[in-house]
């Protein structure tokens, strides 16, 4: 029984981990797909948490926290579209400037506004996403098997997190199911196709860039807003780049890119879990092994063990018709 | 004269310093079909793709109907009724038949009615003209015959009254390109209005009533078809007259300098494409593989180039071995002596964002006429790419031009020339004149032939029976993976035919 315990409680801060790393790879996989690389996903989560933390504090309001979250997000996948749709620039150079300038600004800012060092004033209740309690989860918590998995993994959550999975089949239903999911895939795919049909490339493909600005906003603001009660300098550390290779690693496809993400965000929950614990067999494995493990897993992933991942074919280039 | 469909009135465009079209003035009748034929980089795709929208005009104007119209974007132009089959394909490759159907062209937002409602519209336009094809099907695994009867179906399912086919027989085979203008003389006496580019001028006195002729951007002449002849046509392309079959002496064949032996060659599936071919090249003769495509052809010249492996077979190269099944690879056999020009020059010929002198000096960079110690001799390397753009008529001659920017005829004279110079002893060449005007057509066969009357060892293949006949000394005709009969200069088309469609081959397996 205590080892299935331990096994419920990995697995959910599987899903707790897992979470912005899934918004954020869903937001790439609306990108990608229309054909704009998003390296910038990890500056435009940082804003988003910084930018959610700094209102709900100021106006003591989870809700305008998220608002201004994703607006400021928004606001970022913008600059990013204008860059590289209207100006045609290149899409690695854009998204590696919005990084820098979201760690530079958020730790600036947030030692003018607050002087906290970097830090946004901790969030009290009713500013931060709380989690929700499922009908009946603690009058069956006692249950044997089902109790504890009801309880602990489907109940107890923060609503960030049921719409983090609710994107996922939306997603899906978006790219395969309607008019909108059809253009974005073909303009990632061949934007002459698209533009010899009759339909703006550059609108098209800044919608895609909207939809990615607002999902990094919601996994921002689940960073500083549900995960921590406030903003902490480079707290998104690198899981915007993990979420891209789980975007490889799940072939630009939502389901699969769940997948991935929780493969990833169990890595990361086994790691703090085995802290100092001794495995069967291997004995004591160093903690910075297993942080290492889902960066190794990456590479090895990649490298060959999926099959070939293909991207959409236009990724990364302006769409210039007059040479 | 019928109401006219479109009228183009002093149409000018330019691409940076290139003037694509100048005063064009184009007036096409309502159920005819026209024709425009011009050099390489004449500019009739881009005339046409301003009618269609894909480029804006720098000035001039647009009828169509009558009434005068702007058209900004393709959307205005489908509005109009105008429907495109673009030069190159405007199709996803990834997407099915019917989504490529639907592209633009959706109900709603979602697309389920959509779907439907172009499943039973295809089944229909599929039945009224012919233009089968599985609506399930994805693009890429379809032939690109299949692939442009999806072009014509997206425009047909948009309603296109006035249809505009850029160079649509260049990638046929001839019994696909019949099919075509069948189709099309249906649609004309339907009352659709069809405009049709090509570099075939049998074609265009085959099925369009009118003609225009482009050169270097302005509209030189619109003729009758009927009122006018090939050779005619020919002359107002290029500005003076023409030999459609350039003269060549007899040949005088010399020792063998290229040999191929039970040579076997696989795709990359594993299906056997040539099977146990034997022949000889000899110095001072040209050898054409005749064939329709995609009977072996392509995969015997990329393992003879050394780009492919074979399964088994023996090359010899000037009385020498080359392991073709091994290690042979392109760069060991240009030094001995192995020039290739390859059938498809954007992706295996030329790097297309290259500049023109980066692509005339590509695979022999590191040949010491172009290097200074370890460095590129920038210098000599312009010297020679200037010295190439004259010999062979290089247009624009700016060998710092990006290669995308060149017309198709001008980059495939990029790739001749650079293999031409080396001085090989044997050449292969793949498709010389795919998609290439006339002009240049007879340029690059006199090469040809003045290559083989150096004495050096030439191999051609090609589609296209009419140079096969005007350039060999001796044709074989491939069918299904073998070489089914070797015939003289003199064969005539209908027994070349017959070959190539495996007639003869099936009745003696018989
Ligand atoms: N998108 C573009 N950007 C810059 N220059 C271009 C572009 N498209 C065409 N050109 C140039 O404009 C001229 C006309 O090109 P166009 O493609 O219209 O010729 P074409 O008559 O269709 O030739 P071809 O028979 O080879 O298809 C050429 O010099 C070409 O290099
Ligand atoms: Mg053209």
């Amino acid at each position: 029984m205590d080892t299935f315990n331990a096994i419920v409680q990995v697995l959910d801060s599987t899903i707790r981990l897992s979470v912005p790393l899934l918004l954020a790879c869903l937001a790439g996989l609306y990108s990608e797909r229309a054909g704009i690389f998003d390296i910038g996903l990890e500056g435009k989560m940082l804003v988003g948490a910084f930018a959610g933390a700094s209102a709900a504090a100021v106006f003591h309001s989870a809700l305008i926290g998220l608002g201004t979250a994703v607006l400021i997000s928004v606001a970022f996948a913008l600059v990013h579209g204008f860059a590289s749709i209207t100006h045609r620039g290149n899409q690695i150079v854009s998204g590696v400037a919005i990084n820098f300038i979201a760690a530079g600004s958020t730790i600036i800012l947030g030692q003018a506004w607050f002087s906290q060092g970097g830090r946004t004033p901790a969030l009290q209740p009713g500013e931060r996403f709380e989690a929700i309690t499922w009908p009946g989860a603690d009058a069956i918590k006692d249950v044997p098997v089902i109790g504890p998995i009801y309880a602990e993994l489907i109940s107890g959550h923060s609503i960030l997190v049921y719409f983090a999975f609710a994107m996922v089949p939306f997603t899906w239903w978006v790219l395969f199911r309607t008019r909108f999911g059809l253009r974005m895939r073909a303009v990632g795919e061949n934007p002459a196709a698209v533009d010899t049909a009759g339909i703006s490339v550059a609108w098209l493909r800044y919608r895609a860039l909207i939809c990615t600005g607002i999902l990094t906003g919601v996994a921002g603001a689940y960073l500083s807003m549900v995960q921590n009660g406030g903003f902490v300098k480079d707290m998104t550390a690198g899981k915007g780049y993990i979420a891209l290779a789980a975007l490889i690693f799940a072939k630009w496809k939502p389901v699969n890119a769940m997948f991935a993400c929780l493969l990833f965000g169990f890595l990361d929950a086994a790691a703090i879990r085995l802290q100092g614990s001794p495995l069967p067999v291997i004995g004591k494995v160093p903690v910075q092994f297993m942080q290492a493990l889902p960066y190794v897993l990456t590479v090895i992933l990649l490298a060959g063990f999926i099959g070939k991942a293909i991207p959409p074919r236009a990724g990364g280039v302006p769409y210039v018709k007059e040479r | 004269m019928a109401q006219a469909a479109i009228e183009l009135i002093g149409i000018n465009k330019s691409f940076g310093a290139v003037r694509a079209n100048r005063d064009i003035n184009l007036e096409v009748a309502r159920g005819t079909i026209h024709g425009i034929v011009g050099e390489n980089g004449a500019g009739k795709s881009t005339l046409m793709s301003i009618l269609y929208g894909f480029y804006q005009a720098d000035s001039g104007e647009i009828r169509v109907g009558g009434k005068p119209v702007s058209i900004n974007t393709s959307n205005d132009a489908i509005a109009l009724g105008i429907g495109m089959v673009h030069q190159h394909f405007m199709l996803v490759d990834n997407f099915t038949v019917l989504e490529n159907v639907i592209l633009g062209a959706e109900n709603d937002a979602l697309l389920k009615s959509s779907i439907a409602k172009a499943r039973s519209e295809l089944d229909r336009l599929e039945r009224e003209y012919g233009l089968e094809v599985d609506p399930d099907a994805v693009i890429e695994e379809l032939p690109v015959g299949l692939q442009q009867r999806v072009e014509i179906l997206k425009a047909l399912y948009r309603g296109a009254e006035i249809l505009i086919l850029d160079e649509p027989t260049g990638v046929l085979t001839p019994a696909e390109a019949d099919h075509l203008f069948r189709i099309l003389k249906q649609l004309k006496d339907q009352g659709k209005t069809i405009v049709l580019i090509t570099h075939k001028l049998r074609e265009i006195m085959a099925i369009t009533d009118t003609v225009s002729v482009m050169r270097q951007g302005t509209m030189v002449a619109t003729r009758v078809t009927k009122e006018t002849t090939v050779g005619e046509l020919a002359e107002l392309m290029v500005g003076r007259r023409v030999l459609l079959r350039v003269e060549k002496g007899q040949s005088e064949a010399g020792a063998i300098r290229l040999s191929v032996k039970n040579l076997t060659v696989k795709d990359s599936r594993g299906v056997t494409m040539v099977d146990n071919v034997s022949f000889d090249v000899r110095g001072g003769e040209i050898v054409g593989i005749a064939g329709v495509a995609g009977n072996g052809q392509s995969e015997l010249l990329e393992a003879i180039s050394g780009i492919r492996h074979a399964v088994s077979g023996e090359v010899m190269l000037e009385g020498k071995p080359i392991d073709l099944t091994g290690k042979a690879d392109p760069g060991e056999l240009r030094d001995r002596g192995l020039a290739h020009v390859p059938e498809d020059r954007h992706h295996v010929g030329l790097v297309l964002a290259f500049e023109e002198n980066e692509n005339s000096i590509l695979g022999y960079h590191d040949d010491e006429r172009y290097l200074k110690g370890p460095f590129l001799d920038i210098d000599a390397i312009m010297a020679d790419a200037k010295d190439k753009i004259e010999k062979y008529d290089i247009r624009p001659g700016n060998p710092r031009l990006k290669t995308a920017n060149f017309s198709g005829g001008n980059q495939q004279k990029i790739v001749l020339a650079r293999e031409m110079e080396q001085d090989p002893g044997v050449l292969i060449v793949g498709q010389p004149t795919r998609g290439v005007d006339v002009g240049a057509i007879e340029f690059i066969h006199k090469r040809l032939i003045a290559m083989r009357d150096q004495g050096k060892a030439v191999l051609v293949v090609s589609v296209e029976l009419d140079e096969i006949r005007s350039l060999s000394d001796r044709i074989l005709v491939m069918f299904a993976g073998r070489v089914v009969g070797e015939r003289g200069p003199d064969a005539t088309e209908g027994e070349l035919g017959l070959l190539m469609a495996g007639v003869e081959h099936q009745e003696a397996a018989e």
